[in-house]
This record gives C-alpha cells, structure tokens and sequence, in this order.
C-alpha cells in the first residue's frame, strides 16, 4: 500500500509487477500475489533439487550392482527425494502459488484476509526449507520421508532432528496459509459472489484448506514427538520400555494420508476450471464437484490404516480401513464422471493447458484404480512395499498432483506475467512430460508384481530391463521438464502481450488486466452470474456474447 | 484511499466489522489447530494410560499436587484478568485494560515461576533422593513399572513443555498488547488484537485445566 496512481508516468500502465521494483518491496511485500511469485520460484529451486536427486538413483538402479551408490547414500538420496518433493514441493505447491496468486482475485478481493501472515508463511516455509536443506548436505538423512520408529529415533545414524525440524516448521507455512483461505473466502467475497458461484478451483482451496487446519498440526506434535524421543532421550515410541512404535505410524498418516488430498485436491480444482475453460461450457453437476470436494476433505481422514495393513493391525481394523478407502474413491469417481460429461457435447479445444487436464484425467484414473487393488487386503499382502505401491502413488501424486499443477501454471501464465508462451512447442513438451512420465513408472507397476521391492539398490537381473526402461523414462521426463523451463523463461521477455483475457475463459482474474494491478481490481466487481456463464460475453456484463455460442457445436 | 478510513482498518477490508469477523474467524480457526495439536499429544497419553494403568497411577503419585494446583489457581486468575481486559478495551476503558494486561502478564508469568521450581525438583532431586525422574539414560526409580512410569514422564515432560511454550508466547503477546494499550491503541472501536489474545489466552488455559487432573490426579482416589 504506497503511493497513489502515477498519472505522469510512462505508457506501461501500473501492474503488481512493475509497481516497485527494489529488492525490499519484493521481500517485504504484502501482496499476496508478489508472494505467490516468492513461492513460485522457491518450489521450482525445490522441485529441481528433488528431481536431481531422483535422477542420480534412478542412474544406479540402471544395473543390478551397486556401482555409483552405497547402500546408505542410495538411502539418503530417496530419502532427500521423498522429503523435499512432499514437503517442500507438492503440498505447497498448487495453494502456495496459484491459490495465492488466485484465490483473492477470483473472489473479487484487494487481498488475503491476513496480508502479513501470508508474508511470514513464506519465511517459514523457507527457514524449514533450509533447515531440511542442510540436514542433507552436512550428511544426510536414510530414514525415508515417512521417519518410522524406531529407527529414526534410535537407529538412524544421520540428521534426523534437522530434518524433522524442517518439516515441522514448513507446517506452520501450510497452516498459515490455509488459514487465510477460509477466512478470506468466507468474509471477503465480492458482491453477488454467492458461494454457489464460486470457481470451482475456490472450492477446491476450501477443502484443501480443511485438511490442512485439521491435518498439519497432528503431524506437527508427531513430529515434536520424535524431536523429543531423540534429541532428549525420551521414551514415548521405544519399544523397549513399552512404548508402541505402531502408535506412530497411525499419528503419522493420520496426516500424512490426508496430506494426499492436500496435493490432488488443488490439482482438481485446476482441472476443473481447464476443462470448463477448454469446453466453452459450465461445468456438468456444478454442486456434485462442489459436495464431492467437501466430501473428500472429510473421508480423507478416515482411511489412513491402509497405511498399516501389515503393520500388526487387526483384521477388523484393517477391513474398516479397507472399505474406508475403496469409499473415499467415490466422490472422486463422481468428479471424473462429471469432467467427462462437461467435455460430452463441449467444444473442447487442445490448447497446451487442456493437455495437462487430459493427462490429469488419464493418469489418476490410473493411480486411483491401483489404488484400490492396495486398499484389497489380500493383494497388499503382495504388492505391500513394492515397486506397484511406488509407481502408484507417482501416478497420484505426479500424474495428478503435478498435471494439475503445470496446467495451472500454462493456463494462468499469462494472467501472472501478463505474457503468452509459444504454444507449439508448450504442446510438444506436455506430450514429452507424458510419454516420459509413462516411461518412467508404468514399468514400476509391472516391478512391482514380480515383487521388486522399494528401498533397495540392488537386485536380480531379471528385473534390469524394466529398470532400464524406467530410468530412461526419467530422462526423458526431465528433458521435458528443461523444455517447458526455457519456454516459460523465454517467455516473460518475447512473449506476445496477453490482454485481459487470452483464452477467452470465464472467472473475476480474467475481468482484470494481465498482470493485475496491485489491489487487483480498480474497482470492485459485481458478480451478476452464475459460475461459468459462458453465454455471456464476460462475468460482469449483461450481454449475451453471441461468439461463444457460435463456437457450439 | 479516501480520508474517512480510521488508521486502524487494514487497507483490503472493506470496513471494520468484515475486519473484525475475520480476526474472529481467524482465531477460532487457529484454536482448532490448537486443539489438533494438543490432540495427539492426548491421544498417546490415553493409549498408554490403558497399557500400563499401573506405571501412570505411580507415575502420578510422584508430582507435587500442591505446586500444580496453585498453579492451577493462579491461571484461572489470569483468565479472569484477561476477560477483564478485553472488557475494559469493549468499554472504552484505556487505562484499565492496560493494567488488566498487566495482571495478566505477572499472572502468567507466577505460573511458569512455579512450573521452573516444580522442574527443578525433577532435574535436581537432592542427594538423598532415591530416584531420578526425567526420562533418558539417567531415570532411575525402583519399581517393576520403572520403564512404563518413564512413558509417562515422557509425557509428563512434553506436555506441560508444549503448554509452557504457549504460555511464554502469550507472554510475549501479551507484553506487546501492553505497551500499545499504554498508548491507548485498544478502545470500544477497535479492540481485535486484545479479543483474538484473550481466546487464545483461554485456551492454553484450558489445556492446563485437562493437563493439572489427567496428570496429577489420577493417583489420589
């Protein structure tokens, strides 16, 4: 909040972008959309690191032999991959950037409800960053991201407590900015934005933030439970005073199942709003999206004892969880089932962004059906701790989680920079990113029912080819990746200016200039229309727009 | 920006009241957080105060009931000071609740006095003590439950640590409050900071109020 409109000054007109440009206003902004870009760039810094390593043990998996890893360093880097890629990437990633660039200005807000938490919410995220950070370069953590007792509190030779510190406090950053979401969707909506003319992706925040506010602080005391176990020598899950390491596993998922749904719920949220966008249509069962997110968020926590199906759990306890977890499947069923039904009868163009939703679509079908062969007792039994579980949740978690995420990203693009990317090469690199995510972890599911096991470096060569095939899959994945990088860089300097409205979408962040300015709107909007109206030729006016309905098929 | 706002509404609220039911919203949701976080430590406790029944009625029996339930008394003042401070910001009443504030900070801070003689004990039991009860390499208690009665102290320790941790940041909070209140920042327009303080205020206390029976008072029936 700083000087008033600058009438003297050049063409360019006054956006969040340009407004200030000195280091400090950049660190010490209080716009959240400022700080989306603060969050942006540090998750991509993360997303790297947790890539890089990926890439340097998928390397030694290339050959049965141990030849660039120890068995301790080959544990440290899957354990580097898992915490930075969970932590610091996925469960920030779609409501630390795109919801807090988007949230206020789809409801038609100047800002957060709690500007300033907003802000620290990113120091703090980077304060347990850094601190996971140096857990692993001075040494290392082999753990796993999941730090199980009793070895992480009494076995582990490594830097547990740094780690458990990083995550500990990275939860204070995802409660924070849950938080803002609900209190800001709750009380600072623009007129005539009824909850039933939410965006999709709104509501899609809203359950996220549920799990997160319910969530995060069980792992929080879990993890100050471990901290405590180890750093002082107290015995809360050691075994052999009496203490129950299994007590920990079900603190343990009682978040970090959740935590899933803090990934996929945004990314649908995102899908939701492509497809509609990319179908020229509003969206078929508008309140089954709506319910079945809520529904989720609350389902959610009542599954995470699949987790323990092996873990000393009673048959009774282990069947609830079972059924549990083949009902939490519904509601996401019933989304698919309303996504495919919006495309029916649609004018669906494939745009770039439209190929990460069709890719979202494909692939969690795949991870969630999987699932379910994991929520059946009896097949866990095999596949539990085997390379299906792995290609499973990367299907979920990438296949889901990071579609949605990219396509987010291609779709806003120009709102956030006010720039277009080129879109042939942006579609050449959606179907690299495809075929090399396939590439990579389809051969894990067929790994994985041969009974390849996870955690291990070394193994019979019969299973050689397929590792082969997935680490070349991871290449190519990351050779994607590259490219998508050097468009979008490319981008913010010879872009096409986007204008307002570049894919002609429906939605408050697009009645607003790219880039918007800083208190987002330069007056208030009226919401006079149904979510999605995409009869009408904006979200504000009255006219019907006679183009879109040409576009019908 | 016009003239007519008061200094005290944020620049993105559109007037006071969306202001203020967002600090409330705010804070409700915040001790929900709270009450999570609070949660597993309770649920470990309950888990293993069904194992070991025993070792958690022995492990009772060695606290000071005295020292817990004056302090027990002395929080329960300093709530009743804070709600007096909050009511005094509601009526315009600078002054007193500046010095309702200040109640409560020395209130406050009786409780954690008291807390650090009653840790003293446990650190520093005396020579002619027969046991040694923080738990790690050194506890030492002659009893069969001695490793189970170690559980408990375990949580004996984390959970009245984790409480003294929000006591000392609503300390830190409450000092701040002071001295804006000193300058008469909180009145019957604008007294947010003082209210959302005071909900938080309450809450630790109400965790000491399940704390002080669920760890002192299971031995003595």
């Amino acid at each position: 909040m700083s000087s008033a409109p600058d009438t003297s000054a050049s063409a360019k007109p006054k956006n969040y972008l340009n407004e200030k440009i000195t280091v400090s206003s950049w660190l010490l902004t209080l716009d959240h959309k400022r700080i989306a870009i603060l969050y942006l760039v540090s998750l991509l810094a993360f997303f790297l690191i947790g890539g890089l390593a990926a890439l340097v043990f998928r390397l030694e998996l290339m050959t049965p032999e141990a030849d660039v890893l120890r068995s301790e360093t080959y544990n440290k880097f899957f354990t580097t991959h898992g915490i930075v890629m969970i932590f610091f990437f996925l469960i920030p990633s779609i409501p630390a950037v795109l919801g807090n660039f988007l949230v206020p200005v789809m409801i038609g807000a100047r800002d957060f409800a709690f500007p300033k938490i907003n802000l620290a919410s990113w120091y703090v995220f980077m304060f347990g960053g850094v601190l996971a950070l140096v857990a692993t370069i001075a040494g290392g953590v082999e753990t796993g991201w999941t730090f199980y007792t009793p070895y992480s509190t009494m076995y582990a030779n490594s830097n547990v407590i740094l780690a458990v510190c990083g995550a500990f406090i990275a939860g204070f950053s995802s409660i924070m900015t849950g938080l803002n979401f609900i209190v800001t969707i709750h009380k600072m909506r623009a007129p005539g934005l009824t909850w039933f003319r939410l965006p999709l992706f709104i509501w899609a925040m809203y359950a996220t933030a549920l799990v997160i506010l319910l969530g995060t602080p069980v792992v929080a005391i879990t993890l100050v439970m471990i901290f405590v176990e180890r750093a002082f020598g107290f015995g809360i899950f050691d075994p052999s005073l009496g203490g129950d390491p299994v007590l920990f596993q079900h603190l343990f998922w009682f978040y970090s199942h959740p935590a899933v749904y803090i990934m996929i719920l945004p990314a649908m949220g995102v899908v939701s709003e492509l497809i509609s966008c990319f179908s020229k249509r509003r969206l078929y069962g508008y309140r089954v999206i709506v319910f079945s997110s809520l529904a989720i968020a609350v389902i959610g926590f009542f599954v995470w004892g699949h987790h323990m199906f092996v873990s000393s759990q009673s048959t009774f306890a282990g069947l609830t969880f079972s059924f549990l977890t083949f009902f939490v499947a519904v509601p996401t069923a019933l989304k698919m089932l309303n996504w495919i039904m919006t495309l029916h009868k649609g004018s669906v163009s494939l745009a770039s962004p439209m190929l990460y939703a069709f890719g979202f679509l494909g692939l969690f079908v795949i991870g969630g059906l999987t699932g379910l062969f994991l929520s059946t007792l009896a097949t866990d039994i095999h596949l539990h701790d085997t390379y299906f579980v792995v290609a499973h949740f990367h299907y979920v978690m990438v296949g889901g989680g990071v579609m949605g995420f990219l396509g987010g990203l291609h779709f806003w693009w120009p709102k956030i920079t006010g720039r277009t990317y080129p879109e042939g090469i942006a579609i050449f690199a959606a179907i690299v990113i495809f075929i090399g995510f396939n590439l990579t972890f389809f051969p894990q599911f067929q790994l994985g029912v041969h009974g390849m096991p996870r955690r291990y470096h070394v193994y019979p060569e019969e299973f050689q080819v397929l590792h082969i095939a997935s680490s070349t899959g991871a290449m190519v994945l990351g050779f994607g990746y590259l490219i998508m990088a050097a468009y979008l860089l490319w981008s913010l300097k010879f872009g096409k200016i986007a204008g307002k409205n570049p894919w002609n979408a429906r939605g408050l962040e697009w009645e607003t200039d790219s880039p918007p300015p800083t208190h987002n709107f330069h007056e208030t909007p009226v919401v006079r229309h149904p979510v999605y109206a995409y009869e009408y030729a904006s979200e504000t006016s009255n006219e019907p727009d006679v183009q879109s309905e040409k576009g019908h098929v | 920006m016009s003239d007519s706002r008061p200094s005290y509404l944020a620049h993105h609220f559109d007037h006071l009241e969306q202001q203020k039911q967002s600090a409330t919203l705010g804070i409700w949701l915040f001790l929900i957080t709270e009450v999570m976080f609070f949660g597993g430590l309770f649920l470990g406790y309950i888990v293993y105060r069904g194992l070991f029944p025993e070792a958690w009625h022995l492990g009772s029996s060695k606290l000071d009931i005295a020292l817990g339930a004056t302090n027990t008394v002395v929080l329960i003042f300093s709530s009743l000071t804070m709600a007096l401070a909050v009511r005094s910001a509601q009526v315009g009443n600078r002054k007193g609740c500046a010095n309702f504030l200040l109640a409560t900070i020395i209130l406050g801070s009786m409780f954690l006095g008291i807390k650090a003689i009653e840790y003293g004990h446990k650190f520093f039991p005396g020579p002619d003590s027969h046991y040694f009860l923080v738990p790690g390499a050194n506890f030492s208690l002659a009893s069969p439950y001695a490793d189970q009665v170690q559980i408990f102290f375990s949580f004996y320790f984390t959970m009245t640590g984790m409480h003294a941790i929000h006591m000392i940041i609503g300390i830190g909070i409450l000092i701040w409050l002071y001295v804006k209140a000193l300058k008469g920042s909180y009145h019957e327009h604008y007294y947010n900071p003082v209210e959302v303080t005071g909900l938080y205020w309450h809450f630790v206390d109400i965790v000491w109020i399940f704390l002080f029976p669920l760890l002192y008072l299971i031995g003595r029936h």
